[in-house]
């Protein structure tokens, strides 16, 4: 019985972190795809663009809020706390969280919210999938 | 017998908030959990009166200085929970005490401006700066089973 089980948790983990990839990658195409519509000289994306947007002072929204570190702390593979409400937050970096950027309307909400709270603006295509392969690269 | 059917019904009554006091229904909604559980905990609907919850999910574009809005399907569902488990319509447990304080028209949207919150939150400053506090809102932070209901754990 026991054997089954090891041999079926063999397969389903790593197949559970493909699914993931997978889900992942699926929303990086499309990201790629509005980026190369909003310009066309548009190759790939860059972790180290994706990691300036995450560490970069923009003070463009809420003052609680000058940076995305302000609440994903400067490192994404430790819990963050939310600098409104003191509320937990999950690591955002893949590797300590394999969950992360899985769910296209979870991360297109909170691109939303985020961006606005640091930026002051929404975040374009290209600065979406930057963040992304910054993190999916922590 | 009829008398002592009264009788218990009366007990019961009498004895049931009491039993329930130190208690307030969790949030058991999968997507109340979620969406309303993102940026702070999913704070239990008995603490506010049905009608407060309405206009919450009314002005969900700005809800406190954020942008909360959701899908229209999803804001209708969240509504019809929040209203059903409200303070005023479920009537017991802990948050029950809540509402003796809401106005009778009144649509109060801060759980932490209750009087009965503020009686027996009169902390020093220093408590309410504290890193992982943060602000009174962040139940958590002190209950630390806020999240199933339990206030009575310090
Ligand atoms: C006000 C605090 C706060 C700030 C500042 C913040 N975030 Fe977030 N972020 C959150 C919360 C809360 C979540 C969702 C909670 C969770 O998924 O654990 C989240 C999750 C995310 C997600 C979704 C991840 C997923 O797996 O779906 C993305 C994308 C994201 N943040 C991007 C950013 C970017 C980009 C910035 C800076 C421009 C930023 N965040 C700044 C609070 C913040
Ligand atoms: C985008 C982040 C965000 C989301 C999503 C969100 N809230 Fe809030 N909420 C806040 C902030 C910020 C505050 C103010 C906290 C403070 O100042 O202490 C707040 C405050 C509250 C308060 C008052 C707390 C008090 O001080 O008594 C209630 C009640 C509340 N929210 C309910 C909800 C409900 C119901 C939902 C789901 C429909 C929801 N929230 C979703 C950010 C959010
Ligand atoms: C800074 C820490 C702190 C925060 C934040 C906090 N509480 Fe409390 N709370 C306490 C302490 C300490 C007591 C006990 C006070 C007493 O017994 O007089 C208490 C008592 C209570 C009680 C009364 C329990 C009883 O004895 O019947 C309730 C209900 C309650 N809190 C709810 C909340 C809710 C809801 C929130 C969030 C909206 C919250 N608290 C946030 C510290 C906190």
């Amino acid at each position: 019985m026991i054997r089954p089980i090891l041999v079926a948790a063999l397969f389903i983990l790593p197949v559970a972190a493909l699914a993931a990839d997978s889900a992942r990658d699926a929303i990086l195409a499309d990201y790629a795809t509005q980026a190369k519509k909003a310009d066309v000289s548009f190759t790939a994306f860059s972790s180290q663009r994706g990691e300036a947007l995450f560490r970069t002072k923009w003070a463009g929204g809420d003052p609680r809020t000058p940076s995305c570190t302000a609440c994903h702390t400067d490192n994404p593979r430790n819990s963050g706390q939310n600098a409104k409400t003191g509320r937990t937050i999950d690591p955002v970096a893949v590797s300590a969280n394999p969950k992360r950027f899985t769910n296209r309307d979870d991360v297109e909400k909170q691109f939303g919210r985020d961006c606005k709270s640091v930026l002051g603006r929404e975040c374009s295509a290209l600065e979406k999938g930057d963040y992304i392969t910054f993190m999916a690269g922590q | 017998m009829r008398r002592s059917v009264i009788a218990l019904a009366v007990l019961m009554t009498w004895i049931s908030p009491a039993l329930a006091e130190d208690w307030v229904p969790p949030v058991t909604d999968p997507l109340v959990q979620k969406e309303c559980g993102a940026c702070h905990m999913a704070f239990q609907p008995a603490f506010l009166p049905a009608r407060s919850w309405n206009r919450m999910m009314d002005e969900l574009s700005d809800h406190f200085g954020e942008d909360a809005s959701l899908p229209a399907d999803k804001t209708q569902a969240i509504r019809a929970y929040l209203t059903a488990n409200a303070g005023d319509v479920q009537m017991k447990g802990r948050a029950w005490k809540y509402m003796k304080w809401v106005s009778p028209g009144g649509t109060p949207q801060k759980i932490t401006e209750n009087p009965d919150f503020e009686r027996k939150h009169r902390f020093a400053d220093k408590v309410w700066k504290d890193p992982k506090v943060v602000t009174k809102s962040n139940c958590p932070a002190c209950h630390r089973a806020a999240d199933k209901g339990y206030y009575e754990d310090d």
